[in-house]
């Protein structure tokens, strides 16, 4: 297999605006002809990085460099890199070709080549009977086709995506989100995309970098985010997941009420206080077992191919969730014994950010 | 709050009574300028005679002359300055000091304006004519297209302008190309506006005029000191007629921009 080669690369980048620290020395690859994520809640930084990208910030300090070459000292009018705006920026007074045709006309393309790019990524996009049309007479979906192809007519090495999907309804935003991950691999440019949704970043990204205060946790795939959360701050924010609070011993952590819960330190040296965080599909309803805690059905909900248990344990105010496939016998009120895979039960570092649970 | 007016007839006739007193001025003189007789008083049959009396009136033509110079020249400079102070505001400037700065010869009242300006034309040596009108209906009338400007701006600005840079476009191209077409409906609102304003405007020309030339507004003034005529009356339906079409073509261009949002 061949190693991926870096299109971009991020080193000990640093930005404030006024006081507040956007940017705190960040580093970070992206590889070619990638999906990859930047995630994180608003305020993360994610958007001042994505500006940095494409030329409209300048950063306090550190570099980023395109396949070698310093980026930084590029104006965003001369860098190879294109981004999808949020609010999709597309010229009212324009029609959609000659939006489409506007990145190519600076470039100053002859008419002819013009003309057969703009009709060629309309068709891409599915928009061709569109072209004379206004941005104003679309809707949501189309107005993003369009942005999306003046973007990425300009073949870019890199597109940015600020929010892709935010501003179009839930139906739409599944159609579009298999669309731009068909698009990426159509046409073979490496895909930035900004967003607070961890669903929409898990199901598209290749990889995702999580972000938080202006730092970055954790850059992996979604599978090994989910699987392998290096904080419990990841953790909490990708997916659902059960933490209990303790220190650490060998098999696992010693809670102050519920005694030992074992769980998998995957050879990381954690000592002191650390969380354990059990994932609800690895955590089963059993009628007795070692290290089981006892626990109340609150609720049960149905998914048709899933259930989800809801259950409360004494002592504790955040409620239990244990997913399993299929329909489940428990009742409402049940009094239940709860078992985990331990194996499978992750201690991470104790992290202030996470209340005490 | 059609249907409750509806419900509540007494309201109705409030607003009746309120419609009244803004109109029957307005429709009196309408209606007096068609008036046959001499007197402004009384109505003695539909005539056009004070109309082409106006028109004869070289007084009258000669003020509207002027009246046209000073509006037209005000409006080009007040539109080029006003726009680019919007512009200039709205990217590089925070200050909401000076952003009020900006729009204080609006509100300023126009004896204020006109006081000041007499004086600094006098402290300056600078002889009155058409042109020191010119410029003062320059200083308020900048103001009003700043506003409208600036607040096509706020909506309009921002991404496209970045949209238009990230596509390759230089500063200048992208002013050219993407800011100006998007606040052209605007600019052209600020300029019928200052064109109406600088129209009528009595107070700022009555102190920065020269003796020579005197502008429409002054005219109707030294009128109307030996008494009010049908001519008058017919006069001031021309110009509320230009106004009020100036205004409402002003007012579909802000319409036509909220409809683009």
């Amino acid at each position: 297999m061949i190693e991926p080669r870096n299109l971009i690369e991020i080193r000990n980048l640093t930005h404030d605006y006024g006081s507040v620290r956007a940017l705190d020395d960040v580093s970070l690859d992206i590889r070619e002809n990638e999906f990859f994520a930047l995630l994180g809640p608003s305020g993360c930084g994610k958007t001042t990085l994505l500006r940095i990208l494409a030329g409209f910030e300048s950063p306090l300090t550190g570099s980023v460099h395109l396949s070698g070459q310093d980026l930084i000292a590029l104006p965003a009018n001369k860098r190879p890199i294109n981004l999808m705006f949020q609010s999709y920026a597309l010229f009212p007074h324009m029609s959609v070709g000659a939006n489409i045709a506007y990145g190519l006309e600076r470039e100053k393309l002859s008419k002819q080549e013009i003309e057969s790019r703009v009709a060629e990524v309309l068709e891409t996009v599915g928009l061709q009977e569109k072209i004379k049309v206004r941005p104003s007479q679309l809707s949501g979906g189309q107005r993003q086709r369009v942005a999306l192809a003046r973007a990425i007519v300009k073949r870019p090495k890199l597109l940015l995506l600020d929010e892709p999907l935010s501003a179009l309804d839930r139906k739409v935003r599944s159609e579009m989100q298999l669309e731009l991950k068909r698009l990426q691999l159509e046409v073979g440019i490496t895909f930035v995309v900004v967003t607070h949704d961890q669903e929409e970043a898990m199901s598209m990204a290749d990889r995702i970098a999580v972000m938080v205060e202006g730092k970055i946790s954790q850059v992996d795939s979604p599978v090994d985010l989910y699987q392998r959360p290096s904080t419990a701050y990841v953790a909490d924010f990708i997916g659902d997941g059960n933490f209990f609070d303790g220190v650490v011993v060998p098999e696992g952590i010693m809670h102050k009420s519920l005694g030992l819960l074992p769980g998998n330190r995957y050879g990381k040296e954690i000592s002191g206080d650390a969380h354990l965080l059990i994932r609800p599909e690895d955590m089963r309803v059993a009628d007795s077992g070692e290290h089981s805690i006892p626990a109340v059905v609150q609720d049960v909900q149905f998914f048709g191919g899933a259930s989800t248990l809801v259950l409360t344990i004494f002592g504790r105010p955040v409620p239990i969730l244990v997913s399993q496939p299929g329909a489940t016998s428990a009742q409402r009120g049940a009094m239940v014994n709860l078992t985990w895979n331990a194996q499978k039960a992750i201690i991470l570092p104790n992290d202030p950010r996470r209340s005490a649970l | 709050m059609s249907k409750s007016l509806r419900k509540f007839k007494p309201l109705n006739v409030i607003l009746g009574v309120t419609f009244a007193f803004l109109y029957i001025p307005i429709f009196t003189l309408i209606a007096m300028s068609f008036n046959g007789s001499h007197s402004p008083f009384i109505f003695k049959g539909f005539s056009f005679k004070w109309y082409s009396v106006l028109i004869h009136d070289a007084q009258v033509i000669h003020g509207l002359i002027n009246t046209l110079i000073v509006a037209t020249g005000s409006t080009v400079l007040s539109t080029v300055l006003g726009t680019m102070l919007a512009v200039g505001l709205h990217r590089y400037s925070k200050s909401a000091a000076l952003n009020a700065f900006s729009l204080a010869p609006a509100i300023v009242p126009d004896i204020v304006l006109g006081i000041g300006l007499l004086a600094l034309y006098a402290l300056l040596s600078v002889s009155l004519g058409l042109y020191s009108v010119l410029f003062a209906h320059v200083v308020f009338s900048m103001a009003f297209v700043t506003a409208v400007v600036k607040a096509r701006l706020a909506n309009t600005d921002g991404d496209l302008r970045e949209a238009s840079m990230d596509l390759g476009a230089t500063r200048t191209g992208t002013f050219i190309r993407i800011t100006l077409p998007s606040i052209a409906p605007a600019i052209l609102a600020g300029a019928l506006l200052s064109f109406t304003l600088s129209l009528d405007e009595f107070v700022i020309a009555f102190f920065t005029n020269g003796p020579t030339t005197p502008t429409l507004p002054i005219v109707i003034y030294s009128m109307v000191r030996f008494g009010v005529t049908p001519e008058i009356n017919a006069l001031a339906t021309l110009l509320m007629i230009v106004s009020v079409t100036t205004v409402i073509i002003a007012q579909r261009m802000t319409r036509q921009r909220a409809k683009v949002r």
